[in-house]
């Protein structure tokens, strides 16, 4: 195992430019990807060490710079799917990717099953999500939900810099389209990455054992719940945290079995706790093994811009581990 | 086009009877094309005199409109049918009916119940057909209501910035639903549109089908060249926007002036002034009897297995539980 450290941005470059080099089908289509993206994060790394615009290797036919028309960038990847490209859309933030729901989900998720399996639409969707930078109300949201409720289409939520490399891997090889959601304060993120590791979608991490309550998480919400269990430890309650990585098809064996272990089910996303997906991880705990659930998420109000407002819609450590305490009673 | 009009004619009579809708029963006699049928009778010339034009490795995006252009590219017309009376052996195995008919083997990737839907995915077909290095090119079928959605501007746009060869064919039956195109489309339409773009646009009496037929000829050519080009075809749209819609808005003499003007009638005159009438005859009694067979085989073909709902959506992981 070759371990190679790498920021969560750099990794997805990395797993772009691997299945670019081979495979001649995948293309990468979006706004400001000649310059490496908005983020930074469509560059690899070159032979003297710094990292270079993926469009520099592979030129402008397949690191395709587009005009600001989210609906044509979604809507052209679905007719190249069907045409035999493999594209990696960019929709620079996933707000703006809501210019582009028909494109996605009447179009590039219904196709394969409305045309009777005829085509397939292996398209990988990256539309990051979160809180970033103050950027308030209308570049801060965290919409896997809506995704997650949209049947063709696969949801992905990496966390951390080897899942960023290893899921978009396997984003690329699943052959329908994904709905990849990387978080916009995670891209500087570094730590040691194995290119050769494989990872399954659907498949849940234990990120950190535990018997007393069971916390499912996702995303950046991961880094806060484990430091809200570190926090917790010393505090004598042991959580055993989960990072779900997809969201569809989640990973309900791995957190049926960890709560019924633990019987306790506590479920923390960033994104606003009405109506959101861990609504759905603790109805189905709830239902399976009638164990107590509680859920954290963000109160139902639009992302403010000044910090005393910001910070109201944030899940941290802090917040979590209060849940915990309550939960427990202690 | 004779067997356009015979599809949609059988397919409408096949769509009477019992659907239960808006609180009315459903009648004794159920339908058997059940879902919406929206039927491009009067329009047939604009998809017979572009498709004559393609081959049949060129692909073909259409609207919720989309028998004739599917029939026109070369599909199947029992497989159609079956599709349309909902059963496995459609051409979409009964997962789409009509606003989805689609037959991917002669490269017509899909009718579409969002208006303007296909125009993006237009742009996106040709873009990989350029990188591919091949030389089919993409008909790309909208009507006049489409060209008042966000995408036609996004799709002609893209088109002309990446050189891609898209044949776009503005399909002006005049009026967008129930509302007159007209009274709802500021400037002068589709075609001046495109040329604000710089993009070569032709106007084209679509009720003319060697009219059409020309005009595509040449409009297809460029296009070949690597060039999206725009046909604007003039038509009228003879029913109502769907098949329980008599279009009872609309001024009688103008649908009675639109009868009159039938592209159907017109070649067929066409024809006779050519002494050509047996031939029409000809092909009147061919598609009588493909009609029946069609009409045959969708009544004894099977539905679809209830298992089949749970395939053809996502592979990873689907279906471990619902």
């Amino acid at each position: 195992m070759a371990l190679t450290r790498m920021t969560y941005s750099a990794a997805a470059g990395e797993a772009l430019a691997a299945a670019m080099r081979a495979d001649a089908r995948v293309v990468a289509i979006g706004e400001d990807l000649g310059r490496g993206g908005v983020f930074g994060q469509y560059r690899s790394r070159a032979a003297d060490g710094t990292l270079r615009a993926l469009q520099q290797e592979f030129g402008s036919s397949r690191v395709i710079d587009t005009p600001i028309s989210e609906a044509n960038i979604m809507g052209a990847a679905v007719g190249m799917a069907l045409a035999g490209l493999r594209p990696v859309v960019e929709m620079r933030v996933i707000d703006f990717a809501l210019c582009g729901m028909d494109e996605l989900v009447n179009q590039a998720a219904k196709n394969r099953y409305m045309f009777g399996g005829q085509g397939r639409v292996p398209l990988v969707a990256r539309m990051p999500i979160g809180l970033w930078s103050a950027s308030a109300a209308q570049h801060s949201q965290s919409l896997e939900a809506w995704f997650a409720h949209i049947p063709g289409l696969v949801v992905v939520c990496p966390a951390t810099p080897q899942d960023n490399h290893g899921l978009l891997t396997a984003a690329l090889n699943c052959g329908d389209p994904v709905a990849y959601l990387e978080h916009k304060e995670l891209w500087g993120l570094e730590d040691e990455v194995d290119i050769g590791a494989r990872i399954e979608l659907g498949r849940a991490r234990i990120a950190r054992e535990g018997r007393d309550l069971t916390l499912v998480t996702w995303s950046r919400t991961l880094h806060e719940s484990l430091s809200a269990a570190a926090t917790l430890a010393g505090e004598g309650i042991e959580a055993e945290v989960i990072d779900l990585r997809t969201l569809w098809p989640w990973d309900r064996d791995a957190v049926l079995a960890s709560c019924a272990r633990t019987k306790r089910l506590l479920v923390a996303h960033e994104a606003v706790q009405a109506a959101g997906f861990g609504a759905e991880i603790a109805a189905t705990v709830a239902e399976a093994l009638g164990c107590p659930v509680r859920r954290l998420g963000a109160p139902r109000i639009p992302v403010g811009y000044a910090p005393t407002l910001e910070s109201q819609a944030r899940v941290g450590a802090d917040r979590i581990a209060a849940a915990a305490r309550a939960f427990l009673q202690r | 086009m004779a067997r356009i009009r015979a599809f949609e004619d059988a397919a409408e009579t096949a769509s009477q009877g019992g659907v239960q809708v808006w609180g009315m029963e459903a009648s004794a006699v159920p339908a058997k094309v059940r879902g919406p049928l929206h039927l491009s009778t009067g329009q047939e010339a604009v998809a017979a005199g572009v498709c004559i034009n393609l081959r049949r490795d060129d692909l073909l995006t259409s609207t919720h409109r989309g028998h004739g252009h599917t029939l026109a590219k070369g599909a199947d017309m029992a497989k159609m049918m079956c599709e349309l009376y909902g059963r496995a052996t459609g051409c979409n195995g009964g997962k789409g009916g009509s606003m989805h008919i689609a037959d991917f083997s002669v490269g017509m990737l899909g009718a579409n119940g969002v208006v303007a839907a296909g125009i993006p995915i237009a742009t996106g077909a040709a873009q990989a057909l350029k990188l591919q290095g091949r030389d089919s090119i993409v008909a790309c079928f909208f009507g006049d209501g489409a060209i008042n959605r966000g995408p036609f501007l996004e799709g002609l746009n893209w088109a002309q910035v990446y050189c891609l060869p898209v044949l776009f064919v503005c399909e002006d039956n005049r009026i967008a639903a129930t509302t007159p195109t007209k009274s709802m489309t500021a400037g002068k339409g589709a075609a001046a549109r495109a040329r604000a773009l710089g993009i070569e646009a032709r106007e084209v009496d679509g009720n003319d089908v060697e009219a059409v037929d020309r005009a595509a000829g040449e409009l297809v050519a460029l296009v070949r060249t690597g060039t999206p080009v725009l046909l604007h075809a003039i038509t009228y749209r003879i029913k109502g926007h769907v098949s329980v819609d008599p279009g009872a808005y609309r001024d009688a003499d103008e649908v009675e002036r639109a009868r009159q003007d039938d592209p159907l009638l017109r070649v067929r005159a066409l024809l006779a002034s050519l002494g050509e009438a047996s031939a029409a005859e000809a092909i009147d009694a061919d598609v009588k009897r493909e009609i029946a067979q069609a009409l045959a085989t969708a009544e004894a073909a099977p539905w679809p297995a209830a298992e089949a709902a749970f395939e053809d959506v996502i592979s990873t992981g689907a279906g471990q539980w619902r």
